[in-house]
């Protein structure tokens, strides 16, 4: 790709200023929206892009848009989600701070097509000073127009806040989103009904992910057409792969969707550190299936990654090297989601905290052979079965690795830890 | 009306229903833990997964509306396989503290492990995640944290019936726990529900626990007499004893719940002052007498007042606590054996009774309205004019049955009014108007007798007799018959029997029958009562 479009920042110093972002055809696509197009025009280009949701799910952005009731007499919200707590994941923040002023002109758009007055932007509590680009950019936005009252002109009104979160990875999930930012416990909602019916305060809402917003802009701009060919037809656009682990380069890497997995981890990251050999990847952030070596031709797109049963996630790439001990990579991972269950459904506050013991037990060398086909058992069970999918998250990567790692499980129950002997397992958190 | 096939059987319920609640209607429970019917759906338990034709994932019974031609199944493989799952992983944090908990044996714990679980434990207790014991929520309740399972019918509760707000859910994960907001107490007028509905023994009443294991104590339905809202309740006793009261649901009255104060009311019934005997007056003091003897003192008074001073001489005042059944018999006993005009209902209540606008009414009388069915309260000023006529000379004898004249009208006029009339009392206890007696006949209190009251909103409902009073006391229906036969009237033999001699000569009533009114009671017809 040429130019970037979400890190553009690397191609222009200071695209955060707004007057920076002007002086680069900045707000241009959100004054062609406002002023010459129709919000189901502007609803209906998304929809022709294909976009599809970059928070992990990979929701048609349009089609979600277009499930808000077209007869309500109450107002309709945008949340854009800033909640980004994705283990590996770290795409947006960079927006956020580095280019924060193509996800304000994302969120103009978007209201425009949906017919929101009032925007939220969701942001995850330690992102302190991404709260502080967002202020600042807003601050200078409203200054010259671009938000508050009768934006270009046109008589459109839009206001837009930044909320902070405080500290929970359940407030990412879309309606513990909206719980949290009503003031409540991010406990999240049965659904249906679905934000867009019944959404914030009760509203229609609309709760998007920061990137899929970022990219709002250039479609408009370019024309969905330019965006459907970047990439699979099927999932297109431009994507940040984000690369951490051991690998020689990690960063971030703005590439169109269905890169080879290996290429991004070999051509792009500078492939594994000190010449060791590769020995697993989670290529999706932490809630997904790992994969092993020789899975990593797999192109990072939405449908060719379920293909092979795996998912594209936030594209966050974890990647473990031949010394990493993989008993001890799901203890990290399953602690996270002890760490982090709401606690609301059953399977999921008990489950996740019984995964984590039982693999620390593992890890220290006391686990018993039974235990890895329990933790299969436990996975299974509470799969499916919860109000959100934090315990499908919890539990499909556990059981991949015990799938695709299970002598490395079976080892440390027969030789009484871990044969790796870098066995320091971190207490247990709080 | 949509039909729907549930575990192979096709039922036809009414729209809006839950798959709970439409498997219910034939016979089918789906085990649930957070769902109460008189609660928002929350759906955390996530106990009462079913399968449904059509739908990939299994789904809560509770938030599943069902629709015509649904095929559902509660016991199919897949759905008990998830049922015990939830189950199993409800109990790995569980203290299993059974044989100390009160809950043990009303436990849907226990009950569901009978039922889906049954396997051996996974869990080693040291591994187990640990809270808060006996954390002190208020004055009617204890909770055990580590036992709670985080169904949040309790929240709920406060949230949305009460709206008071008091408790939440801190924390995350498996260390999520119940618990008080900061500076607040578990403390309104209805906090003991939240016992009730608390499935497992997470919330103890205070009252209640550590007094009885629940499998000792017999359950008999009745209705709360504390006020005149009429709540449902099972009475809890063994032995002649009553542990507790709990609300029984009646979707025309309390719907699930019942106030703290009805919750207590079962404690009036079994005090020290509670009247063992009969007994008459000689002289200045009181000697126990037989049942015969003091009702031949009864018919003689009655008799002598009758025919030097005139039938009108004998009067009565009935307190509004008299069930229907008891106003009835001493209202015929006066006007058909004695001829006399002079029956007053009574119903007192202090002024300052703490009353809402939900259950706990400020008449804190069972029966007010079933007075004023029966012709005995109009004005309300009946009792006094008795009062003025016995300040007169005119009342040479007058029966008190349930009410307490000196809370009632004070010392100062009891004295004056009082002074120089012969005075029977029929009542439970000893209070300050039977130190004016001259015969008193112990009677049953409301769990100890079989009857009717009529509550507020002019609904017959029916007391049930728990166990049998103390002492020589007899239900207040078997003294009046009693009393009725010593002067020449009629025998009654059975409650069903003074209820039917009610209906036959009290408008109001016509058509009804004791077994009609049923558990449920039954509003009455007419303008008087305005149902």
């Amino acid at each position: 790709m040429a130019e970037n479009v979400l890190l553009r920042h690397e191609d222009v110093p200071d695209i955060h200023k707004l007057d920076v972002y002007l002086a680069h055809d900045g707000y241009a696509a959100a004054r062609q929206a406002l002023m010459t197009l129709k919000p189901e025009e502007v609803t209906a280009q998304v929809k022709e892009s294909n976009l599809r949701g970059r928070g992990g799910a990979g929701f048609p952005a349009g089609v979600k848009w277009g499930f808000l009731p077209k007869d309500s007499d109450k107002p309709v919200y945008l949340c854009c989600n800033a909640d980004e707590s994705e283990p590996g994941t770290f795409k947006d923040r960079a927006i956020i701070e580095k280019n924060t002023h193509i996800l304000l002109e994302g969120i103009l758009i978007t209201c425009y097509a949906i017919n929101a007055h009032t925007a939220y932007i969701y942001i995850r509590g330690e992102f302190a000073y991404g709260a502080k680009c967002l202020e600042q950019a807003l601050a200078e936005a409203y200054g010259q127009g671009l938000f508050g009252k009768n934006i270009f002109g046109t008589g459109f009104d839009l206001e837009v806040y930044v909320h902070r979160g405080a500290g929970a990875y359940i407030c990412g999930e879309e309606t513990g989103l909206i719980e949290s930012l009503e003031g409540k416990r991010a406990y999240p909602r049965i659904k249906p009904p679905f934000p867009a019916v019944y959404g914030l305060f009760g509203c229609p809402t609309i709760v998007n992910n920061v990137e899929t917003l970022a990219c709002v802009p250039s479609i408009i701009k370019n024309g969905p057409d330019w965006f459907r060919s970047i990439g699979p037809e099927s999932g297109p656009g431009p994507k940040i792969y984000g690369v951490s682990g051991h690998v020689e380069k990690p960063g971030m890497f703005e590439l169109p969707m269905g890169m080879p997995l290996r290429e991004v981890i070999y051509d792009y990251a500078g492939g594994i550190k000190d010449g060791k050999q590769l020995k697993a990847v989670m290529p999706a952030g932490s809630s997904f299936p790992v994969l092993t070596p020789d899975e990593i031709d797999v192109h990072m797109d939405f449908d060719s990654m379920r293909a092979i049963g795996a998912f594209l996630g936030t594209a966050g790439i974890i990647v473990m090297d031949e010394d990493t001990c993989m008993v001890r990579a799901l203890e990290i991972v399953d602690r996270f989601y002890h760490h982090e269950s709401c606690g609301q459904c059953s399977p999921c506050r008990e489950g996740t905290g019984w995964l984590h013991k039982l693999l620390v037990r593992l890890e220290e060398g006391n686990g018993k052979a039974e235990d890895i086909d329990l933790i299969d058992r436990i996975c299974t069970n509470m799969m499916g079965n919860t109000v959100c999918v934090l315990a499908d998250a919890a539990a499909m990567p556990t059981q991949s690795y015990l799938t695709k790692f299970r002598d490395e499980f079976v080892a440390h129950v027969t030789e009484g830890g871990c044969p790796l002997k870098k066995t320091a397992v971190q207490p247990e958190a709080a | 009306m949509p039909t729907l096939e549930i575990d192979g059987q096709e039922v036809t319920v009414e729209d809006g229903l839950n798959v709970i609640q439409a498997a219910e209607q034939v016979g089918i429970e789906v085990p649930h833990y957070c769902y109460h019917p008189g609660l928002s759906i929350s759906g955390n338990c996530r106990m009462c997964l079913v399968e449904i034709e059509n739908m990939p994932k299994l789904q809560i019974g509770c938030n599943t509306r069902v629709s015509d031609g649904m095929v559902v199944k509660t016991t199919s493989e897949r759905a008990k396989h998830a049922q015990a799952a939830v189950l199993e992983f409800l109990l790995i944090n569980h203290p299993i503290d059974c044989p100390i908990c009160d809950q043990a044996g009303e436990c849907k714990l226990q009950d569901y492990y009978m039922l889906y679980g049954a396997y051996k434990s996974e869990m080693q207790l040291e591994a187990k995640v640990h809270k808060g014991k006996v954390v002190d929520l208020g004055p009617e309740v204890v909770l055990d944290e580590e036992r709670c399972i985080l169904c949040a019918r309790c929240t709920r509760f406060c949230d949305e019936i009460t709206q008071t707000g008091e408790l939440g859910i801190f924390e995350r994960g498996d260390h999520s726990r119940l618990s008080l907001f900061p500076g607040k107490k578990l403390d309104n007028p209805y906090s003991g529900n939240v016992v009730d509905v608390c499935p497992v023994g997470a919330l103890t009443s205070k009252d209640f626990r550590f007094k009885s294991r629940v499998w000792y104590l017999e359950k008999t339905p009745s209705t709360c007499t504390r006020c005149a809202t009429g709540c449902n309740i099972d009475i809890y006793h063994r032995r002649g004893e009553v542990f507790r009261f709990r609300p029984r649901q009646n979707p025309d009255v309390n719907t699930y719940w019942m106030c703290d104060e009805g919750r207590h009311w079962y404690k009036s019934f079994q005090q020290d002052s509670r009247i063992p005997t009969p007994l008459v007056r000689d002289e200045s003091s009181f000697t126990v007498a037989s049942w015969d003897e003091a009702g031949k003192r009864v018919a003689h008074a009655v008799r002598s007042a009758q025919d030097g001073h005139g039938a009108d001489a004998v009067a009565a005042i009935i307190g509004a606590k008299a069930t229907n059944e008891e106003a009835f018999l001493l209202s015929r006993l006066l006007r058909e054996q004695i001829g006399s005009t002079h029956t007053a209902g009574l119903s007192w209540s202090p002024a300052d009774a703490f009353h809402d606008d939900f259950l706990i009414h400020a008449d804190k009388n069972p029966n007010t309205q079933g007075l004023k069915s029966l012709g005995l309260l109009n004005g309300g000023g009946e009792a006094e004019a008795i009062l003025a006529a016995a300040e007169q000379g005119q009342v040479k004898v007058l029966f008190i049955l349930g009410a307490d004249l000196v809370m009632a009208f004070g010392q100062k006029r009891i004295d004056s009014a009082l002074g120089e009339t012969t005075v029977i009392v029929l009542d439970t206890d000893y209070n300050g108007t039977t130190e004016y007696a001259d015969i008193v006949l112990p009677i049953a209190a409301a769990v100890e007798t079989d009857g009717t009251c009529t509550n507020q909103a002019g609904r017959v409902q029916r007391l049930s007799q728990a166990f049998l009073p103390p002492g020589e006391a007899k239900a207040g229906w078997e003294a009046l018959a009693l009393l009725s036969t010593q002067l020449d009237g009629p025998d009654s033999v059975s409650i069903s029997d003074v209820f039917s001699e009610l209906t036959h000569s009290v408008p109001a009533f016509a058509g009804l029958t004791y077994g009609k009114i049923g558990l449920q009671g039954i509003p009455l017809a007419g303008p008087e009562t305005g149902s």
